[in-house]
């Protein structure tokens, strides 16, 4: 079997439409909002903060945490019941090791910040919009951050090498591969990998390859929301 | 080959490659990469000679010493008070920084200072581990009766006070308010409703519209236009 | 804790103003309810009043009918304060806030009658729609209450049933059919701050209240939940006074539907 033509008609190496917003949770001391197609993510910061219980303190730096949550009416199937799953907590923690890399809390010890991803509605590629959102969000924030994170789901349906799976590629009746990374676009790291399905090594770098281009195209976008932040209509500068 | 890849005033995010080559030196909110001067935060540049720094527009508000912040009363202990400082880190005030008044051993402490008041306090010692102690002995330091307090974006501090204090005492003389403007976010204010209300309504603009030049002629507009008065921007001593 | 805020809320009042300025009964801006903000609920709403904004969303499930009425399908609502609206809110299983919250919503539908619930029956002490409004917070800026019932009741007009075949439902396959909504009931919540009664209170105001009264009214006037909060007792005039600022701000928010 060949896949031929995806099923939505976007080209192999095609993001969907990517829309990001920043400062979107006003009570937040940093937020974001990004969508790929029909998965949207918010993500919030609070902090750094007071952290108790004091056991959890670290004397040496501030901490980093993260909760990915989807909304009860997200999934376009049967509802999602609120409380967390094992898969959300995963999800979590992984988003956590994605962005922790970039961060400098050494100027806060024993402390918190917490990154909130919320997700009213998703098809695929949830965790990726959530780690884009939440780097957003971090910088948002005013944290030290050596690079931006940039994530998208890359993969392989049958023999061709996709960009950002959706919904009906990843239950598509074939050969299916999903890999969601996570990627420093100026560092050039890869700071998240995970893969469901069966790829050859060489089909791997490819993917991988084609994943980093997506990312920079999408760190362009995050930068520019992050920009956008600042442009206010009707206030003329008089440089 | 040394390039600079941005213009002074420009607004930067993360990771954002500033300038490449070892000609230019990594100032506040920036590193070194390889040959290349990177920026690690939200920030407007600024480029002074060879250096290359970061001003930021956002985050929380760090204690730092000799700062002067608006503190609010959450907890009384044996020897002091516990604060809130609008950060994440509270601030001890021991009794004997406290006030220069005569507190008897025993007497209730709430006396002096009850559990939710502000008060105008000196940062006088941050430790590595960010305790953080504070004092109330020196001018202007003191209790805050009445009035109220807003929390704005602590890197606008120096925005709102202005040059020499020329912004704030813009607002105070347009609004007919008393305000004290912490270093850590917390501003406070106290007038009649209307005058409040105008100088809360100021500072946010300020806020929003900061890294955006001609801030002082605009405001002084605004003002001039919302009170009818006429306005005169001066430095504070 | 908060004697000098409530002491600055209670000096702009004898002034008839507020902390930004508004009048005592005055609800903030903008306001707005906006339908179908998520794709993968059967139905949606936006609701944002003033910097507060709720989303809540509509999933269909078949359930057993009760035993006691077994012609009729039922509601639940569900209330998450995400920890994202407000950096009071913690992760973790309901709060009795939540709790409160969603309950006082359940009631303002089900006491109104808004739904019929037989209509909701597919087969007879086997079958029927249950209807679950999920309410979550995106940004607490005060009021969640006026807030979370007004987003419930749009999501509720806004849901299109799915298709049904053999008994089960095809999500991705919406029929135009949707609710029959036979009542709208507005929930206004009053506060009681010393002499004074205020409506769409913000976060400091909810801070210094001594009591809250949540009334859902429905389009005759008629009031159909009561919920009363806060620490402090009320009289009976106090009662009569909240009851028609609440009939009075209900006009407003009416409005928006």
């Amino acid at each position: 079997m060949t896949y031929e033509r995806r099923i939505d008609g976007r080209k192999f190496d095609e993001i969907r439409p990517m829309e990001a917003k920043v400062g979107v949770i006003k009570r937040a001391d940093g937020s974001a909002m990004f969508r790929f197609g029909n998965t949207i993510a918010y993500a919030a910061v609070y902090g750094p903060r007071n952290l108790y219980p004091k056991f959890l303190q670290d004397p040496a730096q501030g901490i980093l945490r993260c909760y990915y949550n989807m909304m009860p009416f997200s999934s376009s199937g049967e509802r999602v019941r609120p409380g967390g799953s094992r898969r959300s907590k995963e999800i979590s923690m992984v988003t956590e090791k994605a962005l922790k890399t970039v961060l400098n809390l050494k100027e806060y010890p024993n402390s918190v910040v917490d990154v909130f991803i919320e997700l009213p509605q998703t098809e695929a590629g949830s965790r990726c919009a959530g780690i884009c959102a939440a780097s957003m969000a971090l910088a948002d924030a005013g944290l030290i951050m050596k690079d931006m994170v940039s994530a998208i789901s890359v993969g392989r349906v049958d023999d061709k090498v996709v960009v950002d799976l959706d919904y009906s590629e990843e239950s598509y009746d074939g050969i299916v591969a999903d890999i969601p990374i996570a990627y420093l676009p100026t560092l050039g790291k890869i700071t998240l990998l995970q893969m469901d399905g069966i790829v050859p090594k060489k089909m791997l770098i490819d993917a991988l390859q084609q994943g980093i281009k997506a990312c920079q195209k999408i760190s362009e976008v995050q930068k520019k929301a992050l920009k956008q932040k600042y442009v206010l209509e009707g206030v003329e500068d008089v440089q | 080959m040394v390039e600079v890849k941005v213009k002074d005033k420009d607004i930067v995010v993360p990771g954002e490659i500033l300038a490449d080559g070892m000609g230019y030196v990594p100032g506040v909110g920036t590193y070194r990469e390889g040959e290349a001067i990177v920026s690690e935060r939200v920030g407007v540049v600024s480029i002074d000679g060879r250096a290359i720094k970061l001003i930021p527009l956002s985050g929380r508000y760090l204690p730092k010493r000799g700062d002067t912040i608006l503190c609010q009363v959450v907890d009384v202990t044996m020897n002091g008070w516990r604060l809130e400082t609008n950060s994440a880190y509270q601030a001890m005030l021991s009794l004997k920084e406290a006030t220069s008044e005569f507190i008897a051993r025993g007497a209730d402490l709430r006396k002096f200072y009850d559990l939710g008041d502000y008060l105008v306090c000196k940062v006088s010692n941050v430790t590595s581990q960010m305790l953080v102690d504070v004092m109330m002995k020196g001018p202007g330091l003191r209790k805050l009766n009445g009035g109220r307090v807003i929390s704005v974006n602590c890197n606008k501090v120096p925005r709102i006070i202005g040059k020499h204090g020329s912004m704030v005492s813009l607002i105070k003389e347009a609004s007919g308010c008393q305000i004290i403007v912490g270093q850590n976010g917390l501003v406070w204010m106290q007038g009649n409703p209307e005058g409040e209300l105008l100088a809360v309504r100021t500072i946010r603009m300020i806020e929003t519209e900061s890294h955006i030049t001609g801030l002082t002629n605009r405001i002084k507009d605004f003002l001039e236009k919302t009170t009818g008065k006429t306005l005169e921007i001066r430095m504070e001593q | 804790m908060y004697s000098e805020l409530r002491s600055q809320v209670l000096k702009l009042l004898s002034v008839h103003t507020r902390l930004d300025g508004r009048k005592p009964h005055e609800y903030r801006k903008p306001m707005k309810v906006e339908y179908g903000v998520v794709k993968t609920a059967e139905g949606s709403a936006k609701v944002t009043i003033g910097e507060t904004e709720v989303i809540a969303g509509v999933k269909l499930e078949i359930m057993s009918p009760y035993p006691d009425t077994p012609d009729e399908g039922s509601i639940m609502v569900g209330v998450e304060l995400l920890p994202l609206s407000s950096p009071e809110f913690e992760p973790g299983p309901p709060s009795i806030r939540a709790v409160e919250l969603a309950r006082v919503v359940d009631r303002g539908i089900r006491e109104s009658k808004a739904i019929d619930f037989k209509s909701l029956c597919l087969e007879k002490g086997e079958k029927a729609w249950m209807i679950v409004i999920d309410i979550c917070t995106f940004n607490d800026a005060g009021n969640l209450f006026d807030a979370s019932a007004l987003a419930a009741l749009a999501a509720i007009k806004n849901t299109k049933f799915p298709e049904l075949v053999d008994g089960k439902i095809v999500y991705k396959e919406k029929t135009d059919q949707g609710i029959d909504v036979q009542e709208e009931p507005i929930s206004v919540t009053v506060l009681k701050i010393g002499d004074h009664f205020i409506i769409d209170p913000d976060n400091e105001e909810e801070l210094v209240a001594e009591a809250r009264l949540t009334v859902a009214l429905m389009s005759n006037g008629q009031l159909c939940a009561l919920q009363k909060g806060g620490d402090s007792a009320l009289t009976l005039d106090d009662i009569s006074k909240m009851i028609d600022l609440a009939a009075e701000g209900s006009k407003t928010l009416r409005g928006l539907l």
